[in-house]
């Protein structure tokens, strides 16, 4: 019973909050600001592992403008916190587990003032050996523990934070592997991508009078930031109150709590309202990165491309805490063997505990590290048969009631083949005139490297899986509340939730679907916090699809009990009844009334909950189990040009094609593709912190380089709309496909382009010109 | 110290300044303009972009000292008061190109600037003006899209005037 509306759902309106920001007015984390407010700022950890043998601040204390500094300690409630495992500590004691590990806050009248006064804070370490590579890792007997086995939190499985296998038809046996024409392996790693999201942690905690604390915050999880916080504060949560500062970004690096507890506790301590803002390498140091990974695949296939088998191990690097560690793993087990159908899989994937910088939550969660490895896979084998890359991948396609290795049925649709389709039948950009050459269209741009010569084009393609929403058994749910009213003359819908919009467009989304369900005009967006129920995580593909849907169901419950209201006083017996432009309608009858005449001074709010479909926990021996509530698939084109002297990348085009079962608004879908998949492009040429023996060699925007406009190429994408009858107007999660496959398409160009084999990403200029390993 | 400049028009001053203070610092903290952004503070990211004395620098790395009698115009000031968004500011809205908005000061007062200098800027003059400016949610698409957009209906609107 939805009805068209220009503002609606598929249409594109612009962004509620687009004239703030390009005016400057919008009020981003950073940019709170209080009469009388303090700064804050930590003590971060130069090692990535010692014993602290001491802490002393008697100094700092005494340092002018300084109104606290506050160690473990000083800590009111319980001392750890974590988003699934409550391993980490609000301020270090006993043992420092990584480097940039914060021991101690202050809070100051001015930032300079708090930096002089975290200058003057002795700490004396013990230095402990790191436990940093796999080897390590896997036998604490030898090199010790990251985490003492049961020392606080109840997890007895050494440096392993969680493991999951995947087995399904016969596993793989030699009598699977007999049956196999050919086999196909590789070892992969994958390097530590960062979020590098531009707005940096930051935020305002101010002291309530009933002792309680209002934070106004960047974050993507209002309610579970809550949940974490309160605890370690000794309060409980109604004293602790959320909401939402302007988010410069996320990709998964604001699930976890960064800045929060620490501008809590100082603003509990002082009394006063303390800002905390992250410079740029204190982000880096902040925040949770993609796990870097080691993947070795061994893939069987029959000489005419069916794939017979696929064995594979993922070791993720989970660094010193867990955050989302076991998640992590739970996706790249059931989804790294890719969109194909392999009868007979074996699989294993782990997270381990180091002593590297933590890793947690990146968009494609999981899923981007397997997907470099099954596609460079599926290449290597369409080589190896002499077969069209596209072809193979087109053969062994999954489609709509295809199998999963983890048992579970594909119950939507899932156009894999027609992607690849697509992205091959775009016209291919026109080659390099050398006779008319710009520079600042070759490898090397502005810097007058070359003139052209030594420069080779190649193409690559790739296609990826990810699931939406949060997955084995997470009763996931998305709170909205709606309220309908005349103000002005006119009826006005206000809704209500606590999603963070961190760019990604659910506000505009939410205003949509109002209108869509109301008939209504204006809609006003009221500001997230923790007033009303949770609205889960902006992660996983999963807002419009869980708080879209609430707000679905919230205005479908005002609009039945509107039209209530219009049966009991006009006794309409119509079955056809619709809300469209301000007025009930019924099909047959046309227009009955106003909603302005109808509604009165009556205000109509409700509250709605969106669960999805239950999940269940993959089981730990054999991964069987329908884990996921809804799959998406997007695929790439590469088009690149390489120096193969200089070992410089240029990536010419990148086309995706993608399924997002309904857009409901078109403009925003192409720009979530276009921002995915240049993510997935830094991963390919030039993205990954650097850690050795535990030290981050590259926190800042000179040495972590993300793609720029200049490294960017022109990106038609082809959008798809096959309606999942188990979502919300039939629609599939957006945000995360996108960076899955752009990945391996551009690393498969460059291999097309140079014939090198390139088992690692980001591809490094050394490892193009043969002047570094590979 | 005192520092005493022209601030999108308006002279203004701020009292206490640390010598080690930027330009972003007291625009942000001391005078309310916290349409600058400070993403990187070292000069890489381009969100704090501003003109000062009509050329477009990074704020984080001018000392506050150093703008004592001159003008800065941030992106608060590109807006004319009269007629509402700039041509710049109006095309970022309707192209899509913004999604968090972080970076959108410093790209507009960059492209502002791009587009006085040069009123129909090819692809390669638009990525090569704006290669200073990082943004990590776009992938840029849309961005180009709303600069050859500010570009065409500045174009249209000199050829009606003339
Ligand atoms: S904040 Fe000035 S360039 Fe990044
Ligand atoms: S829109 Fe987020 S950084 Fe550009």
């Amino acid at each position: 019973m939805t009805t068209a509306h220009p503002d609606g759902i598929g249409g594109s309106p612009l962004r509620p909050d687009g004239i703030l920001k390009v005016t400057g007015q919008f009020a981003y984390s950073s940019d709170m600001w209080h009469e009388d407010m303090l700064w804050g700022m930590a003590l971060r950890s130069p090692h990535a592992h010692a014993r602290i043998l001491s802490v002393d601040t008697s100094e700092a204390v005494k340092h002018p403008g300084v109104y606290a500094v506050m160690t473990y300690d000083d800590i009111p409630g319980s001392k750890f916190y974590g988003l699934e495992i409550k391993d980490q500590p609000a301020l270090a004691t006993g043992k420092i587990r990584y480097h940039g590990e914060a021991i101690a806050i202050v809070a100051a009248d001015h930032p300079e003032t708090a930096r002089r006064a975290l200058a003057k804070i002795k700490v004396e370490y013990e230095l402990l050996p790191t436990i940093t590579t796999e080897e390590q890792c896997l036998d604490p007997e030898t090199y010790g523990y990251v985490h003492t086995p049961d020392e606080y939190k109840g997890h007895a499985s050494g440096n392993v934070v969680h493991s999951q296998k995947v087995v399904s038809g016969l596993g793989v046996t030699d009598e699977v592997r007999a049956m196999a024409d050919v086999v196909i392996k590789g070892d992969y790693v994958v390097g530590m991508q960062d979020q590098a999201f531009l707005g940096p942690e930051s935020g305002m905690a101010v002291p309530a009078e009933d002792g309680g604390i209002d934070l106004y915050i960047a974050t993507q999880w209002l309610h579970v930031d809550r949940e974490q916080i309160a605890p370690v504060l000794g309060l409980p949560e109604n004293k602790v109150r959320l909401t939402l500062a302007g988010v410069g970004g996320a990709f998964g690096g604001r699930e976890d709590l960064s800045m929060q507890i620490h501008a809590c506790l100082l603003a509990q301590r002082t009394g006063k309202p303390v800002k905390i803002v992250y410079s740029r390498e204190e982000s880096f140091f902040g925040h949770v990165h993609r796990h870097p990974a080691k993947l070795t695949y061994e893939t069987g296939a029959t000489r005419d491309g069916k794939l017979v088998y696929c064995d594979a191990r993922i070791v993720l690097d989970g660094g010193a805490y867990a955050s989302a560690s076991p998640a992590v793993v739970g996706n790249a087990a059931s989804l790294g063997m890719g969109p194909y159908e392999i009868p007979n899989v074996n699989m294993l994937a782990v997270a381990l505990y180091s002593n590297n910088p933590s890793c947690g939550a990146m968009r494609g969660f999981g899923a981007v590290q397997a997907c470099f490895a099954y596609e460079a896979q599926m290449d290597k084998l369409a080589a190896e048969l002499d077969m069209d890359p596209v072809e193979l991948r087109q053969l062994n396609a999954v489609e709509q009631g295809s199998i999963m290795p983890t048992g579970q049925e594909i119950d939507s649709p899932a156009p894999v083949a027609d992607l690849l389709r697509r992205v091959k039948a775009l016209p291919l950009p026109a080659p390099l005139d050398t006779t008319h050459l710009d520079i600042r269209e070759i490898p090397g741009a502005l810097s007058n490297t070359s003139h052209g010569e030594g420069i080779v084009r190649g193409v690559g393609y790739a296609v990826g899986i990810k699931n939406v929403g949060f997955s084995e058994g997470f009763d996931d749910y998305s709170t909205a509340r709606v309220r309908l009213e005349v103000i002005g003359g006119e009826p006005v819908a206000m809704v209500h939730t606590a999603m963070a919009e961190v760019g990604q467009g659910g506000v505009t989304v939410h205003g949509q679907i109002a209108r869509t369900e109301l008939g209504v005009e204006r809609v006003t967006i009221h500001p997230a916090n923790t007033e009303v129920g949770s609205a889960g995580s902006t992660s996983a593909s999963r807002q419009t699809y869980m708080t879209g849907g609430a707000v679905k169901l919230a205005a479908e419950a005002v609009r039945n009990e509107l039209l209530a209201l219009g049966r009991k006083r006009y006794g309409w017996t119509y079955n056809d009844l619709s809300l469209v432009g301000g007025k009930v309608v019924s099909a047959s009858a046309g227009v009955l009334v106003s909603i302005v005449d109808l509604l009165g001074d009556t205000v109509i709010d409700l509250t709605r909950e969106h669960h999805h479909r239950p999940t269940v926990p993959f089981d730990k021996e054999t991964g069987q189990g329908f884990g996921h509530v809804q799959y998406t698939f997007c695929a790439h084109r590469a088009v690149v040009d390489v120096d193969v002297e200089l070992g410089l990348v240029k990536v010419v085009e990148l086309a995706a094609a993608q399924d997002v079962g309904k857009a409901l608004n078109p403009l925003s879908v192409v720009g979530q593709i276009q921002g995915g998949s240049t993510q997935g492009l830094g991963l390919a040429v030039m993205e990954e912190i650097i850690v050795k023996d535990g030290k981050v060699r590259n926190p800042s925007f000179t040495d972590y380089l993300i793609p720029t406009i200049l490294d960017t190429p022109p990106q038609p994408v082809e959008v798809l709309e096959l309606a999942d009858e188990h979502a919300p107007y039939g629609l599939r999660g957006v945000g995360e496909a996108p960076t899955l496959s752009s990945t391996p398409a551009v690393v498969a160009a460059i291999r097309q382009a140079t014939g090198l084999a390139l088992n690692r990403v980001p591809v490094r200029p050394e490892h193009l010109t043969g002047t570094g390993e590979s | 110290m005192r520092v005493t400049f022209n601030a999108n028009g308006r002279e203004v001053e701020a009292d206490d300044v640390w010598e080690g203070e930027s330009l972003l610092f007291m625009l942000r903290e001391r005078l309310g303009l916290p349409g600058s952004k400070n993403a990187c503070e070292q000069g890489e990211c381009g969100s704090c972009t501003v003109y000062l004395d009509g050329a477009p620098v990074c704020s984080c790395l001018v000392a506050a000292g150093q703008v004592q009698g001159r003008e800065v115009r941030t992106v608060e000031g590109l807006a004319d008061p009269e007629t509402g968004l700039d041509d710049v500011q109006q095309a970022f809205v309707d192209a899509g190109a913004v999604q968090c908005g972080f970076c959108t000061p410093g790209l507009l007062v960059q492209t502002h600037d791009l587009l006085e200098r040069n009123e129909q800027p090819s692809d390669n003059d638009i990525r090569e003006a704006l290669s200073g400016n990082l943004c990590r949610c776009t992938g840029y698409e849309k961005i180009m899209d709303a600069v050859r957009l500010a570009s065409a209906r500045k174009c249209s609107k000199s050829e009606v005037s003339q």
